[in-house]
């Protein structure tokens, strides 16, 4: 029993992972109908950005032998502020970059067909990719540890808790639980800006008719350009969580990551919010679950991916607009 | 009429002597190919440096058979393709009596049918894939194979009274696979029981889930034969999770990011290798020396293995008095208990290197030599 609840705890924050990033892909899909491969490596940069931005701006990070920042950083180790100020640094770099990538790569074809815009994405992810291993090097490379893990003995506080998970052999990690709440208060935060503000009643208007949306007085630019911001913003946030849980991050991490990713938005209805959140776990809790148990009915632990996929498959052949899709007409 | 005889004479004297004097200067040609650059470099650059302080020192000792010793080297640079046509070129352009090459077994497995062909012998230093020497008689390896690891490490936690083990393969990988394999058969042949087996892939970062089911069987060791970048995740992971056992593994686990990633978490964890700077065997330190004075830098398994590929060669040269491929084949066959930098190298049957693998622990962020196993 207790081996079994340590896996759902393992599968929820695994699917919390896949949820932040997958909450990027649906958002821009949401608002522009246009799926981002070069999500999963925007979230790539994010980790990168963390790593280099880590050691200037906490003390104690940099690596032994690198050079040693040229002024003291502002941070104590292990500092909350520290880790949120890297965060938030990172996904600034990020903003700047996805604006970047769709001023220079997709803005040109805005006009032609959605599918040569989906071909340029794959090669500015195979152009990230590689430029990545260029400028950061092949090998895996370590993510300094901007807030120390340690195994929770209490939850939810040490002082005030109900649960003593030491004592019942549950082993969960202060990053698990970072990971959930931000991956929560950014699912919460962007609801809020894509319901309840200006910015998001113009991504809404875009979203259903772009024409008519620039008619009203809407800068459409603007729109799209804030929208890839922000999806790049919520990419490096899971980069930087993500190398905060596994730190080891390598030019292509965001390869398969991406691609889970973007299975977890299409399960949850992709351009729906709450829906990619949801997908993300359900795949995080699959995979595990097969890792676990799959060889009690016969399948081995190496087909966790496949099973992640097989399921992808079969929510489309049953419900082909996802757990929480709403189905659109195509218009003629 | 005798002034002419006495010019000829004198012009076939210093003829011959020129000849004599050619015959000396004559070179011994020694083929190498490497990675000197692209994706496999650091290997390639580290056995190149053993392989060419091999050849510096049978040059300074006088040579063989009278001869210098010429190392040349080409560089594959980690391209597929590359060491096929190398091979070529060294065997027909420059007449080399012999091979060295290559770290990386595919590279290996592509220089090795050419050379059986034109039967000239080829010294692999550290392909571990058992099919490289399967290509043909004329190959030969100083590293042993994959299979052997996996007994070691299993004879090693049979030795330290580990009777219950899990295993957790990487499933993409044949390296993985091979080592697991003879582990698992040698840890039942110790009287130990394999308690559980899980699997990953390659570039996998989440292992909860394989741990968790590991950790529920309490083995009192788990045997993890792959490479740097996953087992130091493994490790952090391992310990999140409040799992005590000591991991093991094998050479895959030397990797720059291996101790910076796992940090902690792979304290009092083993793994098998080829070589350690800190073995105390006289032969290792006497290599450590001089690696040291002429790289100003600790010797790595690679340039070990190096080095004793052409200490192996010159060896059979000298034993073969003289550099005919098939009496040279011959010799490098018959190499029995030759001192080698990795251990004593004896070639069996399948011109595999039967010889002693070194164990490493991890004592607090450091590689600790152990003990060297025997086969």
């Amino acid at each position: 029993m207790i081996e079994f609840l340590q896996q759902v705890i393992n599968g929820l924050s695994l699917g919390a992972i896949y949820a932040l990033i997958a909450l990027g892909y649906t958002m821009i899909y949401g608002v522009l109908r246009f799926v981002n491969f070069a999500h999963g490596d925007v979230f790539m940069v994010g980790s990168y950005a963390g790593f280099y931005l880590a050691p200037l701006l906490i003390a104690g990070l940099a690596a032994e032998g690198a050079a040693k920042p040229p002024w003291t950083p502002p941070f104590a180790k292990n500092s909350l502020a520290g880790a949120i100020c890297v965060l938030v640094a990172a996904m600034l770099i990020c903003a700047a970059l996805g604006i970047i990538i769709e001023k220079l790569a997709y803005r040109p074809l805005r006009s032609r067909p959605r599918l040569t815009v989906l071909i340029t994405a794959i090669g500015v992810s195979i152009f990230l990719e590689y430029t990545g291993q260029f400028v950061f090097g092949v090998d895996p490379r370590y993510f300094p540890e901007i807030l120390e893990t340690h195994t929770v003995g209490n939850f939810p506080t040490e002082r005030w808790h109900f649960l003593n998970l030491d004592d019942l052999g549950l082993a969960v990690t202060n990053v698990q639980l970072i990971v959930f709440v931000v991956t929560l208060l950014l699912l919460f935060a962007l609801r809020i800006v894509v319901l309840n503000t200006r910015m998001g009643m113009a991504m809404r208007a875009l979203s259903s008719n772009p024409t008519a949306c620039s008619l009203m007085g809407v800068n459409n630019d603007v729109v799209v350009s804030f929208t890839f911001g922000l999806g790049s913003a919520l990419a490096a946030a899971g980069g930087i969580l993500y190398a905060l849980m596994y730190p080891s991050i390598d030019p292509l991490m965001g390869v398969l990551v991406g691609l889970k990713a973007f299975v977890a938005a299409v399960l949850g209805g992709i351009g729906n919010i709450p829906g990619a959140a949801l997908g993300g776990m359900l795949i995080g809790v699959v995979e595990t679950m097969v890792v676990g148990y799959g060889e009690h009915i016969g399948i081995a632990s190496s087909y966790r991916d496949g099973v992640a996929f097989a399921i992808l498959i079969l929510i489309l052949l049953v419900k082909p607009t996802g757990l929480f899709g709403k189905s659109e007409r195509e218009k003629v | 009429m005798a002034r002419n005889i006495i010019t000829l004479i004198a012009a076939t004297v210093c003829a011959s002597l020129s000849t004599w004097n050619l015959m000396a200067q004559e070179e011994l040609k020694v083929g190498e190919f490497a990675s000197l650059t692209g994706g496999s470099a650091s290997f390639g650059q580290s056995s190149h440096k053993g392989t060419a302080l091999a050849i510096d020192e049978i040059n300074n000792a006088g040579g063989l058979l009278g001869k210098k010793v010429k190392l040349i080297t080409e560089d594959d640079q980690s391209q597929a393709g590359q060491p096929a046509t190398i091979v070529r070129k060294l065997i027909s352009g420059d007449k080399v009596v012999a091979v060295l090459g290559e770290v990386a077994s595919s590279k290996s497995l592509e220089a090795a049918p050419i050379c059986q062909q034109n039967k000239i012998p080829m010294i692999s230093p550290a392909s571990t894939n058992p099919k490289v020497t399967e290509v043909g008689d004329y190959v030969f390896r100083v590293c042993f194979i994959d299979p052997f690891q996996g007994t070691v490490m299993a004879k090693f936690a049979a030795g330290k009274g580990w009777k219950k083990v899990a295993v957790l393969t990487d499933v993409k990988q044949d390296y993985s696979v091979g080592l697991a394999q003879f582990f698992k058969e040698g840890v039942s042949k110790g009287g130990g029981e394999i308690v559980k087996e899980q699997s990953y892939s390659t570039g996998d970062k989440d292992f909860k889930a394989q741990l968790t089911s590991i950790k529920a069987t309490k083995p009192e060791a788990i045997f993890v034969p792959g490479y740097y970048a996953e087992v130091a995740l493994i490790a952090r992971q391992a310990r999140q999770l409040g799992i005590k056992a000591p991991l093991l593994g094998g050479d895959g686990w030397v990797g720059e990011s291996l101790l910076p990633v796992g940090g902690a978490a792979l304290d009092g964890c083993f793994f098998s290798c080829h070589f350690s700077a800190d073995d105390e065997a006289p032969v290792v330190q006497d290599f450590v020396k001089k690696f040291r004075a002429k790289y100003n830098g600790t010797p790595d398994d690679m340039a070990a293995l190096g080095y004793d590929s052409a200490m192996i060669l010159a060896d059979a040269i000298k034993r073969a008095d003289g550099t005919d491929s098939a009496k040279l084949r011959d010799a490098i066959a018959a190499t029995k208990d030759y001192p080698a930098v990795t251990g004593k190298i004896t070639l069996n049957e399948q011109r595999n290197a039967t010889k002693s693998a070194v164990i490493l622990g991890i004592e607090s962020g450091k590689f600790k030599f152990v003990e060297s196993v025997a086969p």
